[in-house]
């Protein structure tokens, strides 16, 4: 599905991301794991399209899209969150996900202006589906609210939504448990699941909490220094040595 | 003053400010709705107001244009004309973040002054142009408040159809986190440059609207306190984002502001002249107070009604910005 092949980034004179090489194979839900300053972040960064990177390639599909922006990306079916929400903070939570889906005749403004009568028709059509992702997120209740004033977690859950909303097929999330608490928490990992399983995403995601990994994700890559260590399933990794010593004596394991 | 003095003043003063009006609307489409920072109103304005004028006008050897066309043909060309400049501009700076932004289009907008200023053989360089015929050549000053009027409602209309549509709620977004516009997959780019053209296209009717009802211009009328600054007053009084509010800004706006004139008139002489820069201090400390008391102008900007809203969810949506 997306082959990561020698990717390279340096900020500055700091190597972010060092010859980084992995694969997230179709179906799969691949964790990432690595201690704070392992380049994650960045490596999602570059792979979403959002960073240029300075080497190498990033194939989806076989193809190369490295340094390709992430509007073209996401018509490609990859799609990311952040790790700190991003949401429209003075938009309804509805509006947030309203906004999501690419193909909407009403992005022109002349159908805007004048077929009124079809944008109308889809805004009904995108209002229920909208409503569902809602429903399923355990969100409808907050549907009105402004998204800035809905908590962390459910900011999380509104993050993981957006995904929901367009044809994806490979889905980087990072971090989606930082931060929520234990309730929204399996509630986030159910929705993972469910999405995984019904309708077919592949996902890539970036998580410090080793429940959430254990339970979600095989494989499991460690990246420390910017590159990978380590690769397997979870039980194999935990108890590698490097990757033990890259955690600073083994708090993970 | 008698009463026909105060009778034609009245049209004088509707017209003026229906087509500050028309400029405040297309900025609140570049800024309130999209974030776009453009101090270069003036520029757009002078465009529009050069194009038509040069449709409009009668041929003159000294200068290019003169096709004495009728006035929608002037109003077509400068929005045209307008909306094309602004896109080559935007094409170039529209990536800029936005006080970048605002410094670029200041610049240019000064650089198309001094374009026009010195192509006299198009523009009729610093002598400007006259004789530019107003609307069916009609003397009645109802005929061109009518014809800014209707200007006013149908970009009122579009501009609000705009602001409430699924374009409109991008924009919205790519102003509040470009970020997270740009992972739902939006082309940021795109969209704010259309937002920028667009705007701009208005203000070119605005200037149309101008040269028509003025029947002279010259590179002094747009000079950025004037065509910009005093457009971007009324909008931040009105309330940004709020097309009620740019209108209502900047009806009272251009109150204070034309009050400020007839008083300094009645000044002697030298004291006039420098009671022009304080009229100009007034508008400046106006906007201080407004933006202490009441940030978000007179008119805050409200979340739009949702359109075609389900059986599910009707009802529950009337919620205002807070």
């Amino acid at each position: 599905m997306i082959k990561i092949e020698k990717i390279s980034k340096s900020f500055g004179g700091i190597q972010a991301v060092n010859e980084c090489s992995f694969e997230v194979a179709k179906g799969s839900i691949t964790g990432l794991i690595g201690p704070n300053g392992a380049g994650k972040s960045t490596l999602f960064g570059i792979v979403a399209g959002f960073i240029k990177p300075d080497s190498g390639r990033i194939l989806l599909d076989g193809d190369n899209v490295a340094g390709i922006s992430p509007h073209r990306l996401f018509r490609r079916g990859l799609v990311r969150t952040f790790q700190t929400p991003h949401e429209f903070s003075s938009m309804t939570v509805r509006e947030n996900l309203m906004l999501v889906p690419g193909s909407q005749s009403g992005e022109s403004l002349v159908h805007s202006w004048f077929r009124w009568g079809k944008v109308k028709q889809e805004e009904r059509e995108l209002i229920d589906k909208v409503d569902e992702v809602l429903a399923f997120l355990n969100l409808d209740h907050v549907a009105t609210q402004k998204a800035g004033n809905v908590s962390g977690g459910q900011k999380k859950l509104l993050e993981l939504g957006r995904t929901m909303m367009t044809d994806a097929k490979v889905v980087l999330l990072d971090e989606p448990g930082a931060g929520v608490n234990r309730t929204l928490l399996a509630t986030l990992a159910e929705a993972i699941e469910r999405l995984h399983r019904e309708r077919g995403y592949t996902f890539c995601l970036i998580e410090h909490d080793m429940d959430l990994i254990a339970r979600l994700c095989d494989p499991v890559v460690v990246m420390a220094n910017g590159s990978v260590i380590a690769e397997g399933d979870f039980k194999s990794v935990r108890s590698n040595r490097q990757v033990i010593d890259a955690y600073l004596g083994g708090e993970a394991a | 003053m008698n009463y026909l003095g105060f009778y034609h003043y009245g049209i004088y003063f509707l017209t003026t400010a229906g087509i500050f009006g028309v400029m405040a609307l297309a900025l609140n489409i570049q800024w309130g709705l999209s974030g776009v920072f453009n101090l270069g109103i003036a520029g757009f304005f002078a465009v529009g107001a050069y194009a038509s004028a040069l449709m409009t006008g009668a041929p003159d050897p000294e200068h290019w244009g003169g096709f004495a066309l009728p006035l929608i043909v002037g109003i077509v060309a400068a929005m045209l004309t307008s909306g094309l400049v602004a896109f080559v501009i935007g094409a170039a700076t529209i990536r800029l973040r936005s006080d970048y932004l605002a410094i670029a289009t200041l610049g240019i907008a000064e650089i198309i002054r001094l374009v026009i200023k010195n192509e006299g053989e198009i523009t009729g360089g610093v002598r400007g142009l006259t004789g530019i015929p107003s609307p069916f050549n009609s003397d009645n000053q109802l005929v061109m408040l009518a014809i800014v009027l209707i200007a006013v409602v149908v970009l009122y209309w579009l501009a609000d159809r705009a602001r409430i549509s699924p374009w409109g709620r991008v924009l919205r977004g790519i102003r509040e986190n470009e970020d997270a516009a740009m992972a739902a997959g939006k082309y940021v780019t795109r969209f704010r440059l259309e937002a920028f053209v667009v705007g701009a296209a208005f203000m070119g009717l605005a200037g149309a609207l101008y040269a028509s009802f003025i029947g002279f211009i010259s590179p002094e009328a747009f000079k950025p306190v004037y065509g910009t600054f005093l457009i971007w007053v009324m909008l931040i009084a009105g309330g940004s984002g709020n097309n009620v509010g740019a209108l209502v800004g900047t009806f009272l706006v251009w109150l204070v502001w034309s009050f400020s004139s007839l008083l300094t008139d009645l000044l002697p002489g030298g004291l006039a002249t420098q009671a022009g820069a304080v009229r100009i201090l007034l508008i400046g400390l106006l906007l201080q107070v407004i933006l202490l008391a009441r940030p978000e102008g007179l008119f805050p900007e409200k979340s739009p009604p949702l359109i075609g809203r389900s059986r599910k969810t009707r009802g529950d949506i009337q919620q205002k910005h807070s």
